[in-house]
């Protein structure tokens, strides 16, 4: 098993590396940083603009392969990943806002993949029942709802019932805002702040997990060792949740880990929607601000999330699951 | 083996898969709106009095009202209309990209799986390369800056395909490699059918109800893509429009001028509700040990 997840990840390191030159050289030949400046007004003098590029290595008169030693070498030697266009060292900007994702994403994710568990398995105990059809419909329409859609609709129902009420209760413009001085006033308004994007990606997990944990639920509780417990005088639902539940969590749990990936990149609605600095905001700055070294960064640390993602599932199911364990140890043994 | 069970009851295979899929309410219902919603494209033109780049310069920023059902935007378009040319826009985007990503997927899987070898080992790691960096940030990042104007969808159209078929091949690929295993392909090889021949004439055949089930779910999946992209700028660039564009516009005004908003979310949450619907009630259908068709 250890072998195995080595190469695994051997294998990975060497697709991020291959991955993040590639994005690289499309962001080298799709951004133009130099225009950037050539619509200041005033007029700034070309000199100054190529030396200002220069000195950032973003100039597209040095030719390709000088700029990618000068970017690959300094991230290679003093894990510096460059300059924005307008200054500013991107690695210290993506070591700030990693974090602001990681407040943003976690609880909202957690809530989601937890109620839709719970959705889920509840839905597959009372398959065609009345309460199944009504989340079965409900988590079809929260897939198929973009989640700008989402949170605009809770900021509008927000503002609405903020209005009706006459407080402030429901806050949706950054992490932070006024507060008072007393004891827990700031953890307070953290609170605050967080709700409503956490309520917008806790619907979007629940609609997506609870499909899943549904489906594989249905799966495993008619499957053989299901049926072997009740013929060992187990009733039903003592069978479903020591058996049939336990192994659905497995497939439940690797699609959570694929789904870190695309929480970061998902996110960026929720961030722009609700003003948090974080890395979805970032990504599309970059994009939108020509900043060549930012958007290559942001593109790398979405491949380090994607293959992390897929190396947690990789050590879940070999974690978890007792057939691939017993499997690995017999091999490795 | 779902007409060998049957056969008794003279019920062809496309007879029960009909069925079992009209049983589905949701499904049936979803197919319905689908339809509905293309001749509404398609009619769009005709039956609205101003064309989608007419501008009122009696109206500008108007709720809706009885000259524009769903009221006008700021240089004065008949949103109705901007609606109907952007569904049009989102369907085509939609259909195309799922045709495209969805036949390269099961030719790339197929061949990956019947000749094994470097080729299979090369196609892998394609796919896990085009999967390693998120698609998004690279569709933007292309699709951003490029010149715009009136073909960007089929830039659009490109790069959602370019990055949409990687995990439809790897299910391809698997299930190519246990038909592969049937006797009648061996058969066929005895025969001295080419290998592109028994992929196209044997395999893919044998695999449809996968195919046909992933093109339906990667239509509902390229228009979502699209909507996200358009939403940042990244998506249709004007002067032309989808349905993302309109929502994009439209939320940045949403407390003011909800009309701008409102048209369009529901024209698209209907069409990709529907669209997952008829993608789920498919699957069910086509799935031999599905409980949907009842139990008689």
């Amino acid at each position: 098993m250890g072998t195995y997840l080595l190469k695994r990840f051997l294998n990975y390191a060497i697709l991020l590396v291959v991955a993040t030159n590639l994005s690289w050289l499309l962001a080298v030949t799709q951004l133009n940083p130099r225009s950037l400046y050539e619509i200041s007004n005033p007029p700034i003098d070309p000199v100054s603009i190529e030396n200002n590029l220069r000195s950032r290595n973003l100039s597209d008169k040095v030719p390709l392969s000088e700029r990618w030693v000068t970017w690959s070498s300094s991230i290679l030697l003093e894990w510096d990943w460059g300059q924005s266009p307008r200054g500013g060292n991107v690695g210290e900007e993506i070591g700030r806002r990693i974090w602001v994702s990681v407040r943003l994403i976690t609880l909202g994710s957690l809530l989601g993949v937890g109620l839709g568990v719970l959705i889920g398995t509840w839905s597959a105990r009372r398959q065609y029942g009345l309460s199944d059809r009504t989340f079965t419909f409900l988590a079809l329409l929260g897939l198929s709802i973009p989640s700008f859609v989402i949170a605009n609709l809770l900021q509008v129902l927000a503002t609405y019932i903020n209005d009706l009420t006459g407080t402030r209760f429901f806050e949706f413009v950054g992490e932070t805002g006024m507060h008072g001085e007393w004891f827990g006033a700031q953890l307070l308004d953290r609170v605050q702040h967080l709700l409503l994007p956490t309520i917008a990606l806790t619907i979007l997990g629940a609609a997506f997990f609870s499909r899943i944990q549904r489906s594989v639920m249905l799966d495993s509780m008619n499957s053989g060792f299901v049926r072997t417990a009740r013929a060992k005088g187990l009733t039903r639902s003592q069978a479903i949740n020591r058996h049939a539940l336990r192994v659905s969590l497995i497939p439940t749990s690797t699609y959570f880990a694929f789904s870190i990936a695309t929480l970061f990149v998902g996110s960026a609605f929720m961030e722009i929607i609700f003003s948090f600095h974080g890395m979805g905001e970032y990504a599309v700055q970059t994009i939108q601000g020509h900043d060549v070294h930012g958007a290559v960064a942001t593109a790398a640390f979405g491949g380090v999330c994607v293959l992390s993602g897929a190396l947690l599932a990789d050590f879940m199911v070999a974690w978890l699951d007792p057939r691939v364990r017993s499997a690995g140890a017999s091999h490795s043994g | 083996m779902v007409d060998v069970s049957l056969k008794h009851e003279r019920l062809k295979p496309e007879r029960l898969l009909l069925t079992r899929f009209l049983r589905n309410k949701t499904a049936v219902v979803g197919l319905v709106i689908i339809l509905a919603l293309i001749v509404l494209a398609l009619i769009g033109p005709w039956i609205s009095p101003f064309a989608y780049d007419d501008v009122d310069r009696q109206a500008y920023l108007k709720p809706p009202s009885w000259q524009h059902p769903m009221g006008t935007t700021q240089s004065g378009r008949d949103m109705w209309a901007l609606t109907l040319h952007g569904l049009r826009k989102s369907l085509v985007i939609g259909l195309v990209v799922a045709l495209l990503s969805t036949s390269i997927a099961a030719i790339v899987g197929a061949f990956a799986a019947y000749y094994g070898g470097w080729l299979e080992r090369f196609s892998l790691w394609i796919i896990d390369l085009l999967l390693v960096i998120p698609s998004f940030l690279l569709i933007a990042l292309i699709a951003g800056n490029a010149s715009g104007g009136a073909s960007s969808w089929l830039l659009l159209v490109l790069l959602l395909t370019l990055f949409g078929w990687m995990l439809s091949a790897r299910v391809v690929r698997s299930l190519t490699q246990s038909v592969r295993q049937n006797e009648y392909i061996a058969a066929a090889r005895y025969m001295g059918l080419s290998g592109p021949n028994i992929i196209f004439r044997h395999i893919l055949p044998n695999i449809a109800s996968l195919l046909i089930i992933d093109a339906t779910l990667n239509v509902s999946g390229a228009i979502l893509a699209e909507t996200s992209l358009a939403y940042f700028g990244f998506g249709v660039q004007p002067p032309d429009t989808s349905l993302g564009t309109l929502l994009g516009d439209g939320a940045r005004q949403l407390s003011s001028f909800p009309w701008l908003f409102a048209g369009p979310a529901t024209i698209i949450v209907l069409l990709i509700l529907s669209v997952n619907a008829v993608g789920d009630g498919l699957r069910d259908a086509f799935d031999p040990g599905s409980q949907a068709s009842g139990k008689g």
